[in-house]
């Protein structure tokens, strides 16, 4: 059972992020870490593997300045190895662009089971780039799981809804994407750090892909203006007068909470 | 020069999350209970805390002294109780094992107690004497018929002592040739683990008295050369002081932080308190002092990893780092005001928990002598 995990690295969420003025992209000039919600895939990810009795597990991610800081924190939670796209023409790519990327990447990972990747990023949200990257390899996609299980060469999958969730089967390789809490991802071990120093991390640039039409000349998007979330409104007063707990059934279910 | 290196921050982060996600959140209630909570205690040890500085063969880290450290101040930063579990597990309870043990002794005791599936604990302070451990009245007499050490005495304020994963007491004990160190596993007939005290702080922590009475352990429990254990003892003592450095320093920053939180939120005559110089002055006072305890400590660590001598640099940084932990507590405390006199408050169960880094593996005026002595004079 071999698993490929896509992991974005991204700015510390602890610390105050900037956009670039011009483009209005984030600055992703300093350290960047491993995006928790990646978390969750890589921990699930060996789970499987685990369950399978054997098989490994390979990152893949696109990221400047050759950063591999947020790799090394997955690969100390016991991935085996990792490839990652670092190329300056990359800087500005959109959702689309990423994706290509990833899909030749994940290309040299090997024989594999399986894709796992977030629903969606911690800094981006696009939550485009585990399906597109399924349409590019022509693999099935289920997305939102929140629990995974592996029969033979049958994936089984719960699929998180509104409402409940899915019980979806798909054949094998096939993408899926998972939510947060479909595991509780692992602290890395004294060890497990330690060992990551001296892992291999495969870093490629757009060439080495044999990749064009990618990066931030070909994005087929832009970010046209950016505007501050407008301040919240004030709420509205219901006076209960004997019905007041209707009125709150009927908010939670317009709000489908309920 | 002045940082550690991107390896010791990795490991700091994560050290970090653990424990503000696993240990914060409960802090308050195992002080407030008196709980050991052993499984916090065993997740510590598969994260590989308890084996950091110990080599691969022995199911350790291969790692360094500075990366202990690093978890030690960064657990005490949060549980102060939690940090000398973790300090005195590694530095008493397995390193004596594996700095003077033979091969044979290592393979019994070593992979547990470096895997933090067990603790050891280590028995040198007698309740007749504290500081002057070369006094040890403790005995243990050969019984040449039974082909057994037999142990009588009792030691006090011992760590790890009575837990239930305890699997071994290291005690110290006069002999014929000078003081031994005796291995002494938990549940041997005559080894009398007290109930545990009644302590100002570090109330998550488990410490007994021990008392030996006929204790009777096999001839190949002798730890190191016979004669040798004072010296050993003495060897050890400088690595555990440099860890109690780390553990007040983690204590001292985390008053820091608190303290100057709570002064920039907590308002008075109309604004923060933190725009009182007599609030602020003490802060930016305790700044430097965290400063200071970081790089004594760290420079300490850096000796140690280095194989140079640290007993004089081990000293000054647990002398230094201890007494910026009482301080940093006390002007936290204050403050707070009335807040941080609430047991619920962590500068409070700081304040409590901060002094006896200035008592335990060697107090204060120890580190004194053995830097004045250091300085060539005859202080006695």
């Amino acid at each position: 059972m071999n698993v490929v995990v896509c992991v974005k690295q991204i700015p510390d969420p602890a610390i105050p992020g900037q956009l670039d003025p011009q483009t209005h992209f984030m600055k992703r000039e300093g350290k960047l870490i491993l995006d928790d919600s990646d978390a969750y895939g890589v921990e699930m990810a060996l789970q499987l593997c685990t369950a399978a009795g054997g098989g490994e597990v390979t990152l893949v991610s696109m990221a400047p300045n050759n950063e591999t800081s947020g790799l090394r924190t997955a690969l100390a939670m016991g991935a085996a190895k990792a490839i990652l796209v670092s190329d300056d023409s990359l800087a500005g790519s959109d959702a689309l662009s990423t994706a290509k990327v990833l899909a030749k990447a994940i290309e040299r990972a090997g024989e594999y089971d399986l894709v796992l990747a977030a629903t969606e990023s911690t800094d981006g949200y696009t939550g485009f780039v585990p399906e597109a990257i399924a349409a590019l390899l022509g693999l099935p996609s289920v997305t939102f799981a929140k629990s995974i299980n592996i029969e033979g060469g049958t994936v089984h999958v719960q699929r998180q809804t509104e409402a409940g969730y899915d019980e979806v089967t798909s054949p094998l390789p096939a993408v899926v994407s998972v939510t947060a809490g479909v595991v509780e991802p692992r602290y890395p071990s004294f060890k497990g750090i330690m060992a990551a120093k001296n892992k291999p991390v495969d870093t490629l640039t757009v060439s080495d892909l044999g990749l064009s039409g990618v990066g931030g000349a070909a994005a087929g998007q832009e970010i046209t203006a950016v505007d501050p979330a407008p301040a919240r409104q004030a709420g509205e007063i219901v006076t209960d007068e004997g019905e007041g707990h209707l009125k709150i059934v009927q908010f939670l279910e317009t709000q489908k909470v309920i | 020069m002045f940082e550690l290196s991107e390896d010791h921050e990795a490991f700091r982060s994560v050290v970090r999350d653990f424990a503000r996600a696993e240990i914060a959140p409960h802090a308050e209630a195992w002080d407030r209970d008196h709980v050991f909570p052993i499984d916090t205690v065993l997740r510590m040890g598969e994260l590989g805390f308890f084996g950091i500085v110990f080599p691969a063969a022995w199911g350790g880290g291969d790692g360094d002294f500075t990366s202990l450290c690093i978890a030690i101040e960064e657990i005490g930063a949060v549980d102060q109780s939690m940090g000398i579990t973790l300090s005195a597990g590694v530095g008493l309870g397995a390193n004596p094992i594996f700095r003077f043990g033979t091969d044979e002794q290592r393979s019994r005791w070593l992979p547990d107690l470096v895997a933090g599936r067990r603790l050891g604990a280590f028995g040198l302070t007698e309740p007749g004497g504290g500081s002057d451990a070369g006094a040890t009245a403790t005995k243990a007499s050969w019984d040449q018929q039974a082909g057994e050490w037999v142990l009588n005495g009792a030691k006090a304020f011992i760590t790890n002592s009575g837990t239930p994963i305890t699997s071994i007491v290291t005690v110290t004990a006069r002999t014929d040739d000078g003081i031994c160190a005796f291995v002494v596993p938990s549940g041997s007939p005559g080894l009398v683990v007290e109930p545990p005290y009644r302590k100002l702080g570090w109330h998550a922590s488990d410490t007994h008295g021990v008392v030996l009475d006929d204790c009777r352990v096999p001839a190949d429990h002798l730890l190191g050369a016979p004669g040798a254990g004072f010296r050993n003892f003495l060897a050890i003592l400088d690595d555990g002081r440099v860890a109690i450095a780390a553990l007040a320093l983690g204590c001292a920053r985390a008053c820091l932080s608190l303290a100057t939180a709570y002064a920039g939120e907590r308002e008075a005559f109309g604004g923060p308190i933190g725009r009182f110089q007599g609030v602020a002055f003490q802060l930016a006072d305790l700044a430097v002092a965290v400063e200071n305890a970081t790089n004594l400590t760290y420079k300490a660590a850096w000796l140690r990893d280095a194989g140079r001598p640290i007993t004089q640099a081990a000293a000054m940084a647990k002398l230094y780092a201890t007494e910026a932990a009482v301080a940093a507590s006390r002007v936290a405390t204050q403050v707070f005001g009335g807040a941080g006199f609430i047991d619920d408050n962590p500068v409070a169960r700081f304040y409590r928990d901060a002094k006896i880094l200035e008592i335990g593996e060697g107090t204060s005026e120890i580190q004194r002598m053995v830097i004045a002595r250091g300085l060539g004079l005859p202080v006695t």
